[in-house]
């Protein structure tokens, strides 16, 4: 992609504007996200650089911001709910996903095209619609699970929530772990069976280990995809499930408090080492696919 | 034996190792395998059916359901069915009694007040009417208080009024299409069908405004991802995947953080101010207005979906052989003809699948536009929360939610012949 040696001027001029154009637009997609992060270390309550911040003078930072985050009870809680309610919904979609996308993958597979297209549907239809026909439903549910099954009115909520949270998830989980079953090697568990493994043993001993990079990034992909979720979550949820999102959203449009960019700093720290083990996971399954035979 | 065919006698069918006839024994093992194949899939699809497509349907089913005033008003509803509105005369005293029955009886439940609130978005002044009366009603009794039609226009002028009575006529039936007028700024009057006053036609502008934003949003996001799409697949793959981590690490962080970074740099005080007006730009006393305002929320949008944008095309232009470009430049054609007539066309797919991807989610969009939008910058989605968590006007945010549900799975079918759901990448 080099230049060749007899570019005409017009076209050096237009080699040369192109990078830059495309450089303003990859500015334009890190800027957001890098601004952030020394913000989160402003020592006035501010959204802007301070002159002190500027001169890089050590007094205009500081760590308050964070130490509000983690002395915060209502913060504290927030956080607490997602990393209950995350794991959870993750776990339930990783289970069912990883499942059905290997009955999915055999060879005769009725229905195949409207299964697909139910079980990828909740990624499709807007997250408002979702949190629309959950909000009617899952009251209903909720109002007989408290009187039926006599559960707890906390207890409700979270699997309010875990169940919403979980089906959101599912699609990613069906698309990765299909795209990594597209190149499984069926003679293997054939060759299992035919050595006296039981199919659930194959499954664990055989299958299981190939297919794990598509399983754990579909399920970084639900994990995110729960974490990150504040609209279901506003709708089916009450003030006793509030997650990390849902917080940061009301200290958005309500009080907006710097404490936010503190959060948000963490996010981009978690998201960065998620999207590391994404790329590295993507990276051993090409090479794997690259020597396995078809 | 003898392999000689003409010799051979007929034998039918072959036969599989247990003596069944291979045709059949084949059959059942594929049954076999099919029914394996759903057994593992059923689990799933069980779980969706209940969690995700049972509420989605509930939606649609709210949207037209209407047994609030049958449940709440039996006789009432018998009664009336006979009266005819348009002579401008008030019913008969049948009718106010079968209502005085109807009312004391749900005033005892405390069902009045949500009937009430449910006629109110049909003729405003309604509710306070029924809970006002709730109030008195409660001492009557069903008998010995008989008859009801002067007490009760005494208890109300409302009640003297024919529009009321055909207003309980006319939202009488356990299904209505009252929802679906609404949204679309038409109302179910006892006259038929007619469009809401001028004042109150808000609906359909707002979701002409979203289809609108969210082309813009789509628009500016093919013309900021194409070049970026282009050199990530036309550099080599070191430098290509160390620039795709400039698309991906947005992808990755979450909507909040996005969102809050917009609002923290479009600020009147905020960064992008700031700096306009340090390096001399805009005076300090004239600084833009980019936040609240429809500017606010295309930019944020673009910034948001352009990686939805960027991956789809980025692995369709892989695939578009260089080859191509330098034959078409060696058969004469310029630049720009070589671009315009063999690369473009190829690379149209990774558009139309970016486009539809980014459309759909934009249009659907909560968070943001409730953000950065303002009142001017929002979306038909931030309307139906409103509609579901202030107004309480259930039904209308059904109907709404169900006409945008439609428009999605146009658009989603229409994705599926395109592009083909098996074919959706996540994260290159």
């Amino acid at each position: 992609m080099g230049i060749p040696p007899y570019a005409t001027f017009g076209q050096r001029v237009w080699y040369y504007g192109f990078r830059v154009i495309c450089g303003l637009i990859f500015a334009f997609l890190i800027t957001p996200i890098l601004v952030v992060i020394p913000l989160s270390f402003n020592a006035e309550d501010f959204f802007t650089f301070t002159p002190e911040m500027l001169s890089f003078d050590p007094e205009g930072y500081s760590l308050k911001h964070y130490q509000d985050f983690f002395s915060n009870n209502e913060w504290q809680r927030s956080l607490k709910n997602s990393l209950i309610i995350a794991p959870i919904a993750t776990f339930m979609s990783v289970c069912l996903g990883t499942l059905a996308a290997i009955g999915l993958s055999q060879s005769h597979v009725p229905f195949k095209g409207a299964i697909m297209a139910i079980l990828i549907s909740p990624m499709i239809v807007p997250l408002i619609i979702s949190a629309t026909g959950m909000f009617f439903f899952y009251s209903t549910l909720g109002n007989w699970m408290e009187s039926t099954l006599g559960l707890d009115k906390t207890l409700v909520g979270y699997i309010k929530v875990i169940l919403a949270h979980a089906v959101l998830g599912i699609p990613f989980v069906i698309i990765t772990v299909t795209a990594t079953l597209v190149g499984f090697d069926h003679s293997l568990t054939r060759a299992a069976a035919n050595m006296g493994a039981n199919p659930v043993t194959t499954f664990f001993r055989v299958q299981m280990p190939l297919i794990l990079p598509g399983v754990i990034s579909g399920a970084l992909f639900a994990f995110i995809t729960s974490f990150d979720e504040v609209v279901v979550v506003l709708f089916v949820g009450s003030a006793g499930q509030k997650t990390l999102p849902w917080q940061m959203f009301i200290g958005l449009r309500e009080q907006i408090s710097p404490t936010i960019l503190a959060v948000a700093t963490i996010l981009v720290v978690v998201s960065v080492a998620l999207l590391t083990v994404v790329e590295l996971l993507r990276r051993r399954s090409e090479r794997l696919r690259g020597m396995s035979p078809g | 034996m003898r392999n000689d065919p003409a010799n051979q006698e007929p034998t039918g069918p072959v036969l599989a190792a247990d003596g069944t006839p291979l045709k059949k024994s084949l059959s059942r093992a594929l049954r076999r395998q099919k029914m394996r194949a759903l057994l593992l899939i059923a689990p799933l699809l069980a779980f969706v059916f209940i969690t995700f497509v049972i509420p989605i349907a509930s939606m649609l089913f709210r949207s037209v359901e209407n047994d609030i005033v049958a449940n709440t008003l039996p006789e009432t509803v018998v009664a009336i069915a006979s009266w005819d509105g348009t002579t401008g005369e008030l019913p008969d005293e049948e009718v106010y009694a079968a209502f005085a029955r109807d009312m004391i009886a749900a005033v005892a439940e405390k069902k009045h007040t949500r009937l009430g609130s449910r006629l109110n978005y049909e003729l405003s002044g309604i509710s306070s009417m029924f809970r006002q009366s709730g109030r008195k009603m409660k001492r009557w009794d069903p008998v010995e208080d008989a008859p009801f039609k002067e007490k009760l226009i005494d208890l109300h002028d409302g009640w003297g009024d024919v529009s009321t009575w055909a207003i309980i006529q006319t939202y009488s039936a356990p299904y209505t299409s009252g929802y679906f007028l609404t949204a679309i700024d038409m109302q179910l009057t006892p006259e038929g069908v007619t469009m809401q006053p001028e004042d109150k036609r808000i609906l359909i502008r707002l979701f002409w405004r979203t289809l609108v934003m969210s082309l813009v949003i789509t628009g500016s996001c093919i013309l900021l991802g194409y070049p970026v799409a282009w050199l990530l697949a036309n550099l080599p793959a070191s430098k290509a995947n160390l620039l795709m981590i400039l698309v991906l690490l947005p992808f990755w962080t979450s909507l909040l953080v996005r969102t809050s970074a917009w609002k923290v740099m479009l600020q009147q005080q905020g960064v992008i101010n700031d700096v306009l007006v340090w390096a001399g730009l805009v005076a300090d006393d004239a600084r833009l207005i980019m936040i609240n305002n429809q500017f606010g929320t295309i930019l944020a949008m673009t910034h948001i979906l352009l990686p939805f944008m960027i991956l789809p095309m980025y692995s369709v232009m892989q695939t578009i052989q260089p080859s191509y470009l330098r034959a078409a430049k060696s058969l004469g054609a310029t630049n720009w003809t070589a671009f315009w007539r063999v690369y473009f066309p190829q690379s149209v797919p990774g558009i139309g699948a970016g486009s539809i991807l980014v459309f759909i989610l934009s249009i659907g969009y909560y968070i943001t536009p409730e953000i950065v939008g303002g009142t001017k910058g929002v979306f038909i989605s931030n309307r139906i929360a409103y509609h579901i968590s202030s107004s309480l006007n259930w039904g209308l945010a059904a109907a709404l939610g169900t006409i945008l549900l439609a428009v999605v799975l146009l658009l989603y079918w229409a994705y599926d012949r395109i592009v083909g759901i098996d074919n959706v990448k996540l994260g290159g």
